[in-house]
């Protein structure tokens, strides 16, 4: 199953001292999902300041400086990922640095011919 | 055969085969957990239309597993025909029934653990595993929890299509997962039980929350804290017939009928804690059990071992840091080394919050000023419990301990 990994700062966790000491490496990470052939593509994004909301009603675009929805947990960056099924994702999301210190939204691709 | 020892035999069978026969037919139609459950149950209706007339197999699982999975076959065979894609399920063919229910497969495991998946809301957990495993149905489990079945019909539909839709697997955790997967399945059973406890419109939950214990150690004998879990539920039920007087009245534990007490729960909770604490790794499940022992073995309310309980919840406090268990072990401590010594602990804990809305801590607090005699103080920590009591029968006991401490 294919998984949009949301990688997202989380305002709201103050790490303690030295809490965040034995956090994963992100160049490792992306090592091993790429060499396991879990993680298809993933990029760092520019912070919510940088978005452009787009609309098209009654047929004239409209845009917004920001993002759709203004919520403290910003994206900054997201990864693809093949996994077998959610234990797998949630593991590979549990290896990545900003699990530890932000927080990661795992959404499943709507696959197949359901619905 | 008349029509009623077939409705017997077949109540028998539903008893542990339902929840075996769902399990083989989520495996088989790769996840379909709506497709599973009503061919289940067709063929549990087709066997109460049959078994009279026919009688009953020899191996009534064995049959009741095949007629569901024929059946599924056929739904998803008629599927596939429409969408063109007849290749796919050529190799499922229509079998006859094995030559005995041993040689169907037990995936019930898997089924407890996929029911009480992390990824699912506790709701869901509680809700999938009565429908799943204890094979309660929908207006069952709706009635038990006070809903109208149409929306209990909607949270089992969602939590299915959640299982499917984010891909939790239908599995048992491999060996390095399961010390973070098994307590999700612990907690689940103990909130059934703890669901049904003392609620005799909801007693049947609390009988599957034990069966399901059952099945559980059954499954994983190595797992002491399935064990212990197992041994805690059946001490505190062996207590169910003495803790409500016949008016309804909630009675405390050192005020029970101890003769009341059914000695063959309490024996066989002790002999399976026992089993467990062998294994020398001790968790929550364990020591809360050990706790109810000290209670359940006591001839009477002053011969319970207060010393050993503060020391267990001592231990259970380091393992789960909440107020709620320092709550419990002040209480203990109390009981043990007089009222000073719980009261310092008890003021810790007013301090610190997090209890501000749980009346067991004011109610506690006014026991113990009770005991040192302060009842001007007692009385006062009475009322505020009562003012946060939740139900009545609550409220109707702490008016007795306050009418006790008149005058």
């Amino acid at each position: 199953m294919k998984y949009l990994m949301l990688v997202c700062l989380d305002p709201s966790f103050k790490p303690g001292p030295g809490e965040l000491d034995d956090a994963p490496d992100v160049d490792e990470w992306v090592k091993e999902m790429d060499g396991r052939g879990i993680r298809l593509i993933g990029e760092r994004t520019r912070p919510a300041a940088d978005a452009t909301t787009v609309r098209v009603r009654g047929g004239e675009v409209l845009l917004t400086d920001g993002p759709f929805a203004e919520t403290k947990e910003q994206m900054v960056g997201f990864d693809v990922l093949d996994c077998a099924d959610l234990d797998e994702a949630v593991q590979v999301a549990s290896k990545h640095p900003m699990a530890w210190g932000g927080l990661i939204e795992l959404r499943p691709f709507w696959e197949g011919d359901d619905e | 055969m008349t029509e009623q020892d077939v409705a017997g035999r077949v109540a028998a069978v539903y008893a542990d085969g339902w929840s075996r026969i769902v399990a083989t037919l989520i495996r088989l139609t790769g996840g379909d957990w709506d497709l599973a459950e009503e061919c289940a149950q067709d063929a549990f209706a087709k066997a109460l239309r049959l078994w009279p007339e026919k009688g009953v197999p020899d191996q009534p699982l064995a049959w009741l597993t095949t007629t569901a999975r024929n059946r599924a076959i056929d739904v998803i065979r008629r599927a596939s025909v429409e969408a063109g894609k007849l290749r796919e399920v050529a190799e499922m063919e229509p079998v006859s029934p094995p030559p005995h229910d041993s040689d169907i497969p037990d995936e019930r495991l898997e089924l407890i653990f996929t029911c009480c998946h992390p990824a699912l809301s506790v709701e869901a957990q509680v809700v999938l595993t009565l429908r799943s495993l204890a094979g309660m149905s929908t207006a069952e489990i709706a009635a038990a929890f006070l809903v109208p079945e149409r929306t209990m019909g909607q949270r089992l539909f969602r939590a299915k299509q959640r299982i499917k839709n984010t891909g939790i697997p239908f599995r048992v955790p491999p060996a390095h997962l399961l010390p973070e997967r098994l307590p999700t399945v612990l907690h689940v059973l103990y909130l059934l039980f703890n669901a049904g406890y003392g609620d005799p419109s909801r007693e049947r939950v609390t009988e599957e929350a034990i069966r399901l214990a059952r099945l559980l150690v059954a499954l994983m004998p190595d797992e002491p804290e399935a064990r212990g879990l197992l041994a805690l539920i059946l001490l505190h039920d062996a207590r169910r017939a003495a803790r409500t007087d016949p008016h309804g009245e909630l009675v405390p534990l050192d005020e029970q009928d101890r003769s009341l007490w059914d000695a063959e729960r309490i024996g066989e909770g002790e002999a399976l804690l026992r089993q467990a604490l062998r294994r020398r790794r001790a968790g929550p499940f364990q020591l809360q059990a050990a706790i109810a022992a000290c209670h359940a073995t006591a001839a009477d309310p002053e011969d319970t071992d207060w010393l050993q309980i503060a020391g267990l919840y001592t231990e259970l406090l380091r393992l789960v840091p909440t107020p709620v268990v320092a709550l419990n072990r002040a209480v203990a401590i109390g009981m043990a080394e007089g009222p000073t010594a719980a009261l310092t602990i008890l003021d810790d804990l007013t301090a610190a919050g997090g209890l501000d809305a749980y009346y067991l801590l004011p109610a506690a607090h006014a026991d113990m000023l009770r005991r040192a005699g302060r009842t001007g103080e007692a009385r006062e920590a009475y009322a505020r419990a009562l003012e946060l009591a939740p139900t009545e029968p609550e409220r109707r006991y702490l008016r007795r301990r306050l009418e006790g401490c008149e005058g």
